[in-house]
């Protein structure tokens, strides 16, 4: 009777894992169909001379983007660009909820203002930023009235910055969010616990909160991540298909290159990009298994 | 976690249990005085003056109230420099042409003059940029260029509505599905399957670009607008979001419905899906803002321009239109506004808690 039983609440389960397998049915076969297969057939593209010809070369196609120097130069200016906008974008957005998780006033009406930028359709976003920091922009403006030399922001190495700032400015306000919930959803009792033992308002912050929000940064990280790499329809709108050269983007190489036709050259750079990122998310992921094991949630 | 915990509880063990205790007015003085003895007392330590502590507790006090002016006086910069885009996309659109052009006239019509359109007027330059919130005069012409004297904007933002909609709809569908599946059961295959949804949904859109454009060459959707429909409703992006919320939900729950005699389809429509409405409406605006801005998809996979949605169009405005394009950027923006007016609440509840169902 008891192994009767037992077996039958395997079966229930064993059914249960079935059936729950078909709701991943429908999108599985989507993301298969229009985005794992056509990928295969990339790979393919990437190690053929020509989609005509159809002769197996190897890396070839690899070894030529290597030596592309445009390919180079859009994968150093995307490395810097990610390696400092993202980080920043972390930590600025948790000191902000931070600060508003403090009781400021007009808490609600400062987060909708941060929300704002969401709003704003790309092309506004670009002649505004052309207004603000053009050469005979606003910027610029200030800039001389504080006795400074006015500067091109576009068409220096400054360029980097004012990207950064578009890419901060859209990105906080949701990020800012994301933390404020965590903030929110720490446990009271512990922090005052940690308070009364040993006080210091940072020494909580680093031992408690930071443990309590790891998670959150994670999902930040990989949020900004992906917004990371949208910025680059800003970029695109701002400066065009040639830009400043520490302006020029992956995406734009990807994009000049869709435009040549050059079936090869994108199939190898886009393999390429594609490895890279996933091994920096299976980086994330295994920091993210360390850190957030011992916290539910 | 537990463990790091159990050694506050230690020390706490170690003091003994707490007794409350009234003082009454004949202690106190006694205490007071064996303190001012011991302050008189050359052998014992000198305590530190009362006084001293309440200065330091008011000093404390002023303090934070200090922080806090300044923290919200950070705040205010902060607010009004995220704002100023916004308000001056607005401001922009009710200004003439004539005024716009002697606000930002410096930066625009340097552009124009190179391709030579504006060389026979002499218009009236200012050497500086103007940021002006308040129009001179409030001026409806862009507006009325817009909404009567060309369809074509109209025509426009109809075909961005026919493309957003169902995207987000079919979307968050089948991703709830799948995240229901994610968060049901987990196991070696479901975790790679995972793994591959948040690889792709991290690949940039010029790496899909490629599979999507041969794809839809494939099927024969290319220049239809099931080139954009098709990938937008299987895209993993809101599968990762809902699967995030969806772990959320106590497993008791589930349980305690399957006890119940509930069966898989059961628990998902009558449990998982209401829990997540939050969730739901917060995936939704985030979709919403990310295809009623989509530039690059139409571009590559349509050739036909009047099947392009209205972002495509405004960021094709040239220079020479800057009033023209704060005006239908303005329009554009009504729908996010009222989305954003309408559901910030559940943006911010959506992420904190699914429904307010806590372990």
């Amino acid at each position: 009777m008891e192994k009767k039983k037992k077996s039958n609440y395997k079966r229930a389960k064993r059914r249960a894992r079935i059936q729950s397998f078909f709701f991943l049915l429908p999108s599985l076969l989507g993301v298969l169909i229009f985005f794992v297969i056509p990928f295969f057939i990339v790979i393919y593209y990437s190690i053929i001379d020509n989609p005509i010809n159809t002769e197996f070369v190897g890396f070839n196609n690899f070894k030529n983007i290597f030596k592309n120097e445009s390919f180079v130069t859009a994968s150093k200016n995307t490395a810097i660009f990610s390696l400092i906008a993202v980080p920043g974008s972390v930590i600025l957005s948790l000191l902000m909820a931070m600060v508003l998780d403090k009781n400021i006033p007009f808490k609600s009406q400062f987060r909708t203002f941060f929300l704002s930028p969401l709003m704003v359709p790309v092309a506004s976003i670009v002649l505004i930023w052309r207004v603000l920091f053009d050469h005979h922009g606003a910027i610029n403006d200030i800039v001389m009235a504080f006795g400074g030399k006015p500067v091109d922001w576009l068409q220096t190495s400054f360029s980097q910055v004012v990207i950064v700032i578009l890419f901060l400015w859209k990105n906080l306000g949701y990020n800012m969010i994301l933390f404020m919930a965590a903030l929110n959803a720490i446990p009271q009792d512990v922090t005052e616990v940690c308070k009364l033992e040993f006080a210091g308002e940072m020494k909580v912050f680093f031992k408690i909160k930071l443990r309590y929000l790891s998670s959150t940064i994670f999902f930040v990280s990989l949020i900004s991540l992906i917004n990371s790499f949208k910025v680059f329809r800003e970029i695109y709108l701002l400066t065009g298909e040639y830009p400043y050269s520490s302006l020029y983007m992956l995406q734009h190489f990807m994009n000049n290159t869709f435009a040549s036709m050059d079936y090869q050259k994108l199939s190898a750079a886009a393999i390429i990009m594609a490895i890279v990122m996933t091994v920096i998310i299976g980086i994330l992921f295994v920091i993210d298994n360390k850190y957030s094991k011992d916290i539910e949630g | 976690m537990l463990k790091f915990l159990s050694r506050f509880k230690k020390k706490k063990e170690d003091v003994g249990p707490v007794v409350h205790y009234e003082a009454t007015d004949e202690d106190i003085k006694e205490f007071t005085e064996t303190l001012i003895d011991a302050y008189q007392d050359p052998h014992v330590l000198p305590l530190p003056k009362i006084s001293d502590a309440v200065k330091k507790a008011n000093r404390k006090k002023r303090g934070r109230k200090i922080n806090r002016i300044i923290l919200t006086i950070v705040a205010c910069v902060f607010a009004v420099s995220f704002l100023l885009p916004t308000v001056l996309t607005i401001a922009n659109s009710f200004m003439a042409e004539s005024e716009l052009d002697s606000n930002y006239g410096v930066i625009f019509k340097s552009y124009d003059s190179e391709s030579g359109d504006e060389s026979g007027k002499a218009t009236y330059v200012t050497k500086k940029v103007n940021l002006k919130v308040i129009p001179d005069k409030v001026s409806f012409s862009q507006y009325i260029t817009v909404l009567f004297k060309s369809p074509d904007y109209l025509l426009k933002l109809w075909n961005s509505i026919l493309y957003v909609i169902p995207i987000v709809i079919f979307q968050i569908a089948i991703a709830l599905g799948a995240a229901y599946s994610f968060y049901r059961f987990r196991s070696k295959l479901r975790a790679v399957i995972f793994f591959l949804y948040v690889a792709l949904m991290l690949m940039p859109f010029q790496v899909t670009l490629v599979p999507n454009y041969i794809v839809a060459d494939r099927i024969h959707t290319l220049n239809t607008v099931w080139a954009i429909l098709l990938p937008g409703f299987f895209a993993p992006f809101s599968v990762y979001l809902l699967t995030k919320f969806m772990r959320r939900i106590p497993k008791s729950l589930i349980e305690a419905a399957k006890l119940d005699g509930a069966g898989e389809v059961k628990i998902f429509f009558k449990i998982c899906v209401p829990l997540c409405k939050g969730a739901i409406a917060s995936v939704a605006l985030l979709l919403f803002i990310d295809y009623w801005n989509m530039v690059e998809q139409p571009i590559v996979l349509l050739n036909d321009s009047a099947k392009y949605p209205l972002s495509v169009f405004l960021s094709q405005i040239n220079s020479g239109e800057t009033g023209l394009a704060f005006a239908v950027a303005t329009i554009y923006m009504i729908p996010t506004i009222l989305m954003f007016l309408y559901g910030e609440e559940y943006l911010i509840d959506g992420i904190s808690f699914s429904g307010g169902v806590k372990e």
